[in-house]
């Protein structure tokens, strides 16, 4: 059994991407996933062919990945929300350059330079695009600091193998917070078999035709095409690697959608409700994209309403209320600006559910 | 069961360590633990404080809101959070920082001016641990055996030095 | 029959979309004959620009990239990163290098990034149709600044090379053009000396190619030379502004 040391989220962050074969990070400060790039900046100079390198600016950090990406690396940048914002011009051309990479997000507080506390506002940017053009990116919510390595494994995989951005999309307290950690064994970890790269820019060594990666295509008609080839493949995320979590599900009247931190939360009002004989469950999405349609449309024939608890006004109950067609209310259980809703605060809208 | 603790005080009072320590302990004891700090600009002197979750069912939310032991080391987080410490909770007061006392029946109280005996003792900035030595004496939260394996832990390498030190302020506080 | 003059490899067999007279189209030589002279074509990744040059990845005879408005240096740099064997170039004009991409120009120079900067200088923005550039001269009129451009508005021009001169970490900087033979060979020395210093793990160069875009400047191609030599040039010195390693390099 490996040993569980006690680490941060955000360290965990790292450790996961080191173990997945990153070597290339690029990163700029930010309040709160600094911790990212300080653990960066200590290991990747101690591995053979680690580079950590702190950009000038978000932008540039995000275009060194896309360098990094389409040179065959594994690559991975981390901020935090309005630093993602500005990354979003790149995330649009790793997408329409179909390069995997890695993208981090401990979210804080928003609009505009809004606060450092933990937020769940960039919901609609993670999930909706963020940046320009028809594109997704796969988006993975931990809740735990296991999950924060284990999902960043999982994300690189799914990066490599879709030729897609995975985004963790994780909070200011997910990224603080310390619990034990178990790292599994090299060779468990799915990425042993890499994924083949024949469209890198290597060098062709007068061996091939050249490789390029662009994003450019003035063809209307061939634009379309590589959008809906690109969806196609998104079609195929969607069926094989949505993942979500239930929690007294089976008998639940209320089911309670919650992600990341608010998910705990969740999960305490979750007991204290049961304790006075509600029926509630849990649906936590751990993909935010693909969104975990299908299980919530299945409660919904059973449940008689809904609670989304957020760090937000109210972005992902849009996607349960989609989900489950408006055939049940979805009630908003949101705290914002970096506010964190205290589980009474979340039994209360149990019981506002449960009355009808 | 679940123990939820509360560090409260000023940046730089070693509030952190302290709660890393516990959860340090919780972890060798094979108990679940989570550890949240407040985070912000206030590296130095803002208040700050540390959620520490000692637990043996898995943790919901990291955040204490009711603290059932609560360690205060300065006024502004004494009087918010004396309030919150949970009926037959502990506070532990670092006397030579805060003058007030609270009127609570419902728990129990202890006053020791750790700052002043980490002082007096030659033990600058290990307040902290002289409470956190205190509050193993009146709680059976950890069992003895496990504090010098979780100082070890939560010691970094190339502090080690500082090992036997906090060791005594644990110490200090247990006879305090 | 003797072949006297060819294609560089480095170059596709694509038709360049270029206006006539405009001079992109004998810097793509020139970089590419410069690779093929050192051999390093094979190992060659370019980074096209967002402006004129956007299309560079369908010219180069190597393995390239497109990339976002100003970025290509960041780009160029974890390209560079992560397999440092490769000879990694960029391609820009003023707007993408001098304007939009400023900081990413000023920082991969000042941590001496081991890359080639090929930096087309004609100011104008050209594929937009025209529009006042950094590098526009006081006066010039665009169609963004079209009673002439007012430098107490909009300031001097920049003279990038002079500003990266004032880096430690560049290890070659020079301003050249291409508007005579002579000028042309003087390029072509630069550009060359540029790629060996990357291929010497020298770090950081810039060659400035002082241009011409006849089309945007409303001249034939024959005027807008004599209108680069007369008033760019003057603005615009040719020259060495940089070369940590003069002398130690036959070049």
């Amino acid at each position: 059994m490996p040993e569980k040391v006690l680490m941060k989220g955000n360290e965990a962050i790292a450790e996961a991407a080191i173990r997945s074969g990153c070597r290339h990070y690029f990163g700029y400060p930010i309040t709160p996933q600094t911790e990212i790039a300080a653990y960066m900046a200590k290991r990747m100079p101690k591995l053979e062919d680690g580079c950590f390198l702190q950009a000038e600016s978000e932008i540039a950090a995000i275009n060194m990945v896309i360098g990094a990406s389409a040179a065959g690396k594994r690559a991975m940048t981390s901020s935090s929300s309005p630093g993602i914002a500005l990354k979003s011009e790149g995330l649009s051309y790793l997408a329409g350059c179909d390069l995997p990479a890695v993208v981090v997000n401990i979210q804080r507080g928003g609009p505009g330079l809004g606060g450092i506390q933990p937020s769940q506002a960039d919901y609609f940017q993670a999930t909706k695009g963020g940046g320009h053009g028809d594109y997704h990116m796969a988006v993975l919510a931990p809740s735990g600091v296991q999950e924060m390595f284990d999902l960043t494994c999982l994300a690189f995989d799914i990066a490599d193998r879709y030729r897609i951005t995975s985004m963790v999309l994780s909070d200011g307290i997910l990224g603080q917070m310390m619990e034990p950690v178990t790292f599994p064994e090299e060779e468990t970890l799915n990425n042993a078999v890499p994924v083949e790269k024949s469209w890198a820019l290597t060098g062709t060594h007068g061996l091939r035709p050249p490789n390029i990666v662009n994003s450019l295509l003035m063809d209307p008609l061939e634009l379309e095409r590589s959008v809906v080839e690109r969806f196609a493949r998104y079609g195929e995320i969607a069926a094989r690697e949505t993942r979500w979590e239930e929690m007294l599900t089976d008998d639940a009247d209320i089911v309670i959608a919650a992600y990341g931190a608010t998910a705990r939360i969740a999960a305490n009002a979750l007991q204290a409700a049961r304790a006075q004989g509600i029926k509630v469950g849990l649906l936590r999405p751990i993909t935010l994209w693909p969104f975990p349609k299908a299980p919530l449309l299945e409660l919904a024939q059973r449940a008689k309403a809904f609670v989304c608890v957020e760090l937000s006004m109210g972005q992902m109950a849009e996607d349960v209320e989609l989900a489950i067609r408006c055939q049940k209310p979805v009630l908003r259980c949101t705290r914002t600006g970096g506010v964190v809703p205290s589980p009474d605060e979340v039994l209360a809208k149990i019981l506002e559910a449960a009355k009808g | 069961m679940t123990t939820q603790l509360l560090f409260a005080g000023f940046g730089g009072q070693g509030l952190l360590f302290a709660g890393k320590f516990l959860a340090y302990a919780g972890l060798i004891e094979g108990r679940q633990v989570s550890w949240l700090p407040s985070y912000g600009p206030e590296m130095r002197g803002g208040t700050a404080n540390c959620s520490v979750i000692l637990s043996d069912e898995p943790i919901g939310s990291p955040i204490v809101l009711a603290p059932d032991i609560l360690i205060a080391m300065n006024l502004p987080s004494y009087r918010k959070f004396e309030p919150m410490v949970k009926p037959n909770g502990v506070l532990l007061v670092d006397s030579a920082l805060i003058g007030e006392q609270s009127a609570r029946q419902d728990i129990s109280a202890y006053y020791i001016p750790a700052t002043q005996l980490a002082s007096d003792e030659n033990m600058p900035g290990l307040a902290n641990m002289i409470l956190t030595g205190k509050l193993l004496s009146v709680s059976p939260l950890l069992k003895q055996e496990t504090i010098p394996a979780a100082m070890a832990k939560t010691v970094p390498a190339r502090k080690q030095a500082l090992l036997e030190q906090n060791l005594r302020a644990i110490a200090l506080g247990r006879a305090a | 029959m003797p072949i006297v003059f060819e294609k560089p490899q480095g170059l596709t067999n694509a038709p360049m979309h270029y206006c006539p007279g405009c001079t992109h189209g004998i810097v793509h030589r020139l970089a590419a004959q410069a690779l093929d002279d050192l051999n390093l074509t094979g190992q060659a990744v370019g980074v096209a620009p967002v402006g004129c040059a956007v299309f560079a990845y369908n010219y180069f005879n190597c393995d390239m990239i497109q990339a976002a408005h100003g970025r290509a240096p960041a780009v160029a740099t974890g390209l560079k990163r992560a397999n440092p064997e490769t000879i990694v170039f960029t391609y820009q004009g003023d707007g993408d290098l001098a304007a939009i991409g400023t900081a990413e120009t000023v920082q991969s120079a000042c941590r001496g990034e081991n890359i080639t900067i090929i930096f087309i200088n004609n100011a104008i923005y050209g594929m937009t149709g025209g529009q006042m550039a950094p590098t526009t001269l006081p006066g010039q009129i665009t169609q963004t600044s079209p009673y002439g451009r007012d430098v107490t508005k909009t300031g001097m021009p920049i003279k990038v090379c002079e500003l990266l001169a004032t880096l430690e970490a560049p290890a070659y900087i020079e301003r050249v053009s291409v508007d005579s033979v002579k000028n042309v060979r003087a390029a072509q020395k630069a550009i060359t000396k540029a790629f060996q210093y990357q291929a010497q793990g020298k770090g950081f160069s810039l060659i400035e190619v002082v241009s011409t875009c006849p089309t945007n400047w409303g001249m034939t191609p024959v005027q807008a030379l004599a209108w680069l030599r007369e008033h760019m040039l003057d603005y615009y010195k040719l020259g060495v502004y940089r070369d940590r390693y003069a002398g130690e390099v036959a070049a």
